[in-house]
């Protein structure tokens, strides 16, 4: 009797009835450490030589010890990872677009995406190192390369995921192409869009890295071929360590942005999933 | 019952004339013909329902009518022109609401104002008119106050009324629905055959009804085409002589109930037939 609607609690109050939250945003650190505590004492434990595996205690030393000439390999591939994404953005979005609006270009264009895919990249390096030079522009378009791809596939997915049914009422109204590609194509493709984001820009940094390994005099990938060379494993790993930290930071950045921009197709989604929306 | 149905002259009148029309989809193995010399004359103003067993070609009718796709054979003309393309003017509602879950409900009802003209032109200076005109329809459907929720916040049944809202907001001369009504629960979709027949009491647009609930279709509609299995025809007429509004009580009146039963019968010979 004492339970007057009013009193009831909100639904972010009642989703934690199904609870684990804390647990579920800790975990990931939670297991980074523990990994860290096992790797440091086994390396103890069984005496591994510094030149096979540090210890991440060394690890963060060296870290600490050259932070200065990191920090500025780590804004260099930075640099070219964010030029290659711009790129890749830009130039994804208007193939995506144009692949999945028509079927001409798609017939034409897909068989060609696909196999520029399945070249490795690494083995294109030496080709644009002899037409730019060594430096920021091979590894920039490399990026762009192993960005570029997963942009063009969601976005053409996306938009061959619009109901034919809704597209028949857009065109029963007297509505062109174009207005049924700004009206209702190109938002419901961007939750497509900015999943892809997030895959786009760590590729990006591993296209950067890799080429700066073969060709660069500068960034994180020159930074660790030169350390390797010199037998300084513990900056080669501290190295390996600022390109996983930064693909985590971009990522994640990206996940936010995601959510700020789309939050109505997951929000969709959950509401489904949880019963509360209609369907 | 008609006894000639095929011979059901197009009255000069026809708003939607559908005249012997034949449509075939894909070719060599997959060719399947849909629509086989069918004939429809829906008066302007007019209630039409047309039934059939499933898979018999109601969809692609709605598709031909809409001027979506061409017909194989035969012509269609709708308010006395040749339809030669997309018409521009029909509201549309399906089974599925398909409302866009990144716009809020009254911005989902309003969407045809942004394509169709002279809205299209008008909507950005008298915003506040057609938002007044928009409120006015969800009222009228049940769904006042809920403009600025979110379709995925809505039930199947609200986001149906919705749906049925988007199809006349730009009040079109011609309303063509595919299954409206088919999946909501049965009170749900009694009480939507009250609001669809009092919105077209008000306005007498044209309604071209495709249904499989045959008491919905004598419900609503003054006339009641039945379709043959595929490929389609057309193999019965039906008036619907009741007066209106007709309530939920006419539904089990004896007359009512005959004209039921007399559709399932021709139904179910279409289907043994098949
Ligand atoms: N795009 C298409 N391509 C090929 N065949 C099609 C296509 N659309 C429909 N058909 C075929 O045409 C026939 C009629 O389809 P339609 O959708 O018009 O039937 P319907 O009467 O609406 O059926 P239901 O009552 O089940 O909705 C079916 O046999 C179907 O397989
Ligand atoms: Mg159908």
């Amino acid at each position: 009797m004492s339970d007057m609607i009013d009193d009831l609690p909100t639904e972010e109050e009642t989703r934690s009835r199904f609870g684990r939250a804390a647990l579920e945003n800790a975990s990931p650190v939670i297991i980074a450490i523990v990994t860290l505590i096992v790797w440091e004492i086994a390396c103890r434990v069984f005496d591994v030589p510094r030149f096979v595996l540090p210890t991440p205690s060394m690890i963060f030393a060296s870290l600490v010890k050259w932070h200065a000439v990191i920090a500025t390999h780590a804004a260099q591939t930075l640099y070219t990872t964010l030029i290659g994404f711009a790129f890749a953005v830009v130039a994804g979005l208007v193939i995506g677009i144009a692949v999945g609006t028509s079927r001409l270009l798609y017939k034409a264009l897909y068989p060609i995406l696909i196999a520029f895919n399945s070249v490795p990249k690494v083995a294109i390096v030496p080709v644009l190192v002899i037409w730019f030079g060594i430096g920021t522009i091979p590894a920039a378009i490399t990026a762009f390369l192993l960005a570029f791809f997963p942009i063009v596939v969601n976005v053409a997915a996306g938009l061959a995921t619009v109901e034919p049914e809704l597209e028949d009422v857009l065109r029963s109204l007297g509505a062109s192409k174009r207005k049924i590609l700004m009206k209702v194509g190109l938002p419901r493709s961007m939750p497509y869009f900015f999943a892809s984001l997030k895959v786009a820009i760590t590729l990006a940094l591993v296209g950067s890295v890799i080429s700066e390994t073969i060709a660069s005099n500068a960034g994180i990938g020159y930074l660790m071929l030169n350390a390797s060379s010199r037998f300084d494993v513990p900056l080669v790993f501290a190295g390996l360590f600022v390109v996983a930290a930064l693909g985590v930071a971009i990522y994640a950045l990206f996940a936010t942005v995601e959510t700020r921009f789309t939050g109505w197709a997951t929000r969709a989604q959950t509401a489904r999933l949880e019963g509360t929306g209609g369907g | 019952m008609d006894p000639a149905p095929t011979a059901d002259p197009a009255p000069p009148d026809a708003f939607v004339d559908i005249d012997d029309v034949s449509l075939v989809y894909g070719r060599g193995t997959s060719r399947t013909v849909a629509l086989h010399h069918a004939s429809i004359a829906v008066p302007r103003g007019g209630f039409a329902a047309v039934v059939g067993p499933s898979g018999c070609g109601k969809s692609s009718l709605m598709k031909l009518v809409t001027g979506l796709m061409p017909p194989t054979r035969g012509t269609i003309r709708v308010d006395g022109a040749t339809v030669t393309g997309p018409l521009k003017i029909a509201g549309m509602a399906f089974q599925n609401p398909t409302l866009l879950p990144w716009r809020s409900t009254l911005d989902n009802i309003m969407l045809p104002l942004e394509i169709v003209e002279p809205h299209a032109s008008r909507l950005r200076r008298n915003r506040a008119e057609y938002v007044g005109r928009a409120e006015a329809l969800l009222a009228s459907v049940g769904l006042d106050g809920f403009g600025n929720r979110n379709p995925w916040q809505l039930s199947g049944g609200m986001q149906q009324r919705a749906s049925l809202c988007r199809s006349l907001i730009h009040e079109p001369d011609l309303l063509m629905l595919d299954e409206p009504f088919a999946a909501l629960d049965a009170f749900t979709r009694e009480e939507l055959w009250g609001v669809l027949q009092k919105v077209w009491m008000e306005r007498r647009f044209t309604v071209v009804l495709v249904t499989h609930d045959l008491r919905e279709a004598v419900y609503l509609a003054d006339r009641i085409y039945v379709m043959s299995a595929r490929p389609g025809r057309i193999v019965a007429a039906r008036d619907v002589p009741f007066a209106r509004p007709r309530s939920l009580e006419d539904t089990f009146a004896p007359e009512f109930v005959d004209i039921v039963h007399e559709l399932r019968d021709h139904i179910s010979r279409e289907r043994a037939a098949a």
